[in-house]
């Protein structure tokens, strides 16, 4: 491991400031995929700067019926927030179906969104990947690519972006609030993440010394009922090959409003935009759902190693609306 | 660097401490408790599963800076001070739930937790409980007799 610094920031400025002043430095959240990749030579930053005990670790209420979280609120404790299970039962279900309980309990909110791609390539520092090493090739095309994307992949890069909270968190219309060196920001959550294009090494739009503060949850109109869905290898504690995340209200037997979100299948959480276009006004019923799910899928580049995504994503989506337009509300 | 936090309830204070070495390493080889096991050490396994200010985390990926003034509890603290076991400990032992023993310190530190907020869990919730640990001898069928043991007996005020 690369010898480094550790400093405990104790206000957002300071911490802001630090990044500032040093180019080789980074913000240190629960540690549970930073520290990992020190070890690994993933990352090799000069100074830690501790964020993670900044006062930031509350969830709020916003005027309107939305939420606050701040950015060092423990996985843990966002997805067993009262307030949240009530009024986003998605995100909760996305959080709790993430990692374990030991992780969940040191991870926080801005760590999670800035989680980096679990690509075996990006974690092994004997091969190209562009991601870590900019211009150095991708090992993953014509290789193993059953955990890589299917949407908006490009030549430099097929990773996928691997939290589940994020997924829950697009379909939400979250907005990231973010403090840097030129001030305040607030950035939806759509243009947070970004598709890889030929700078695969941006995993976001964040500049150096950009510290995610909070995620705003809009609020939900109560007919609405949301629900995570994820696909995996074994039933608990593996990542996600597909998951959805999906919020629903149905009128009259309609489809009045729907938001939804892929994982699993790309660079950034992936919102099914022409799902949704497909979706609103349309019959809330099973030949619906299924051409909705084509729709967003007609554009998915599949590969050998993960052409089954493809069917995969597309009934994972419909069972979740179906699933939606069961049972009691929420 | 100087790291000074509480282990098992004593004031603990550990200098010299290289800002690269985790939790786990601190308590292994700096506070001479080698009960939390190094084994992943990438948070795949829970063998070094401690409580951090009461909630289990893998202290293999905790930077030893972190831990500056906060409550560390391993599974050397379970047992009296007499070295009586802890109901979750007898129970492991009761149930066979310990082959080689590696898993077992991280095993023993999550349940313990679980059945603190939790005394009477289900099949499912101890499974989700402890799925953050792997084992590679038992087969896992001992382990979950025995949290069911423990909180078994505990409700029975045993
Ligand atoms: C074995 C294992 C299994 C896992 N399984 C899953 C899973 O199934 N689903 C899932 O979603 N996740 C999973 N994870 C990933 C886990 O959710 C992440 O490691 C965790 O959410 C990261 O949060 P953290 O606070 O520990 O981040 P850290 O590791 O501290 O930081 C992560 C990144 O965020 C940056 N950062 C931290 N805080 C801020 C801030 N305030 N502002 C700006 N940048 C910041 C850091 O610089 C770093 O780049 C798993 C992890 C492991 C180890
Ligand atoms: S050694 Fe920490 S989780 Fe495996
Ligand atoms: S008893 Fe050997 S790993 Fe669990």
């Amino acid at each position: 491991m690369k010898p480094f610094a550790y400093r405990r920031a104790d206000d957002v400025a300071a911490a802001v400031a630090l990044l500032s002043q040093d180019r080789h430095a980074v913000f240190l959240g629960g540690g549970t995929n930073l520290v990992d990749h020190l070890r690994l030579g993933v990352a090799t930053p000069d100074t830690l700067v501790d964020v993670s005990r900044l006062p930031l670790d509350r969830i709020e209420e916003l005027p309107g019926g939305g939420l606050r979280v701040g950015a060092t609120v423990r996985n843990s404790d966002l997805a067993a927030d009262p307030l949240v299970r009530q009024r986003y039962p998605v995100l909760s279900q996305a959080l709790l179906s993430g990692a374990s309980g030991q992780l969940r309990n040191a991870a926080t909110t801005a760590g999670n969104l800035l989680q980096r791609t679990r690509c075996v390539y990006f974690q092994d520092v004997t091969t190209a990947c562009n991601k870590r090493d900019p211009g150095s090739g991708c090992s993953a095309l014509g290789g193993y690519q059953r955990y890589h994307a299917i949407l908006g992949a490009s030549p430099e890069c097929t990773a996928t972006h691997p939290s589940d909270m994020a997924v829950a968190m697009a379909a939400l219309d979250a907005v990231v609030q973010v403090v840097g060196p030129d001030g305040e920001r607030a950035v939806p959550i759509g243009d947070f993440h970004r598709l890889p294009g030929d700078r695969p090494h941006h995993d976001t739009v964040l500049g150096h010394g950009d510290l995610v503060t909070a995620v705003d949850l809009p609020p939900l109109p109560e007919t609405v009922r949301s629900r995570y869905r994820k696909v995996r290898d074994r039933a608990s504690y593996a990542f996600a090959l597909v998951s959805v995340a999906a919020a629903l209200d149905v009128r009259d037997g309609v489809v009045a409003d729907v938001r939804i979100a892929l994982g699993g299948v790309a660079h950034k959480p992936w919102r099914a935009s022409l799902a949704e276009q497909e979706l609103r006004g349309a019959p809330a019923t099973e030949d619906s759902f299924r051409r909705a799910a084509e729709a967003e899928l007609a554009a998915a580049q599949p590969v050998d190693g993960n052409a089954f995504k493809v069917p995969l994503a597309r009934n994972t989506l419909v069972a979740t609306l179906r699933e939606l337009t069961g049972g009691t509300p929420r | 660097m100087r790291v000074t936090f509480t282990v098992n309830g004593r004031p603990q204070e550990a200098d010299d401490v290289w800002e690269g070495e985790s939790l786990l390493y601190v308590l292994r080889e700096r506070m001479g408790l080698p009960g939390s096991k190094n084994a992943c050490e990438q948070g795949e396994c829970g063998s070094c599963t401690v409580r951090l200010d009461g909630v289990p985390v893998c202290s293999c990926l905790v930077a030893a800076g972190q831990v500056q003034g906060r409550r560390v509890d391993t599974v050397e603290g379970l047992a009296g001070e007499d070295g009586e076991l802890s109901a979750i400990q007898q129970a492991f032992v009761d149930a066979g739930a310990v082959q080689c023993g590696f898993c077992t310190p991280g095993l023993l530190v999550a349940a313990d937790e679980l059945l603190e907020h939790n005394p009477s869990p289900s099949d499912g919730d101890i499974r989700e409980a402890l799925s953050g640990n792997l084992c590679r001898c038992t087969g896992y069928e001992k382990i979950l007799d025995a949290v069911r043991l423990a909180a078994a007996r505990t409700g029975q005020g045993v």
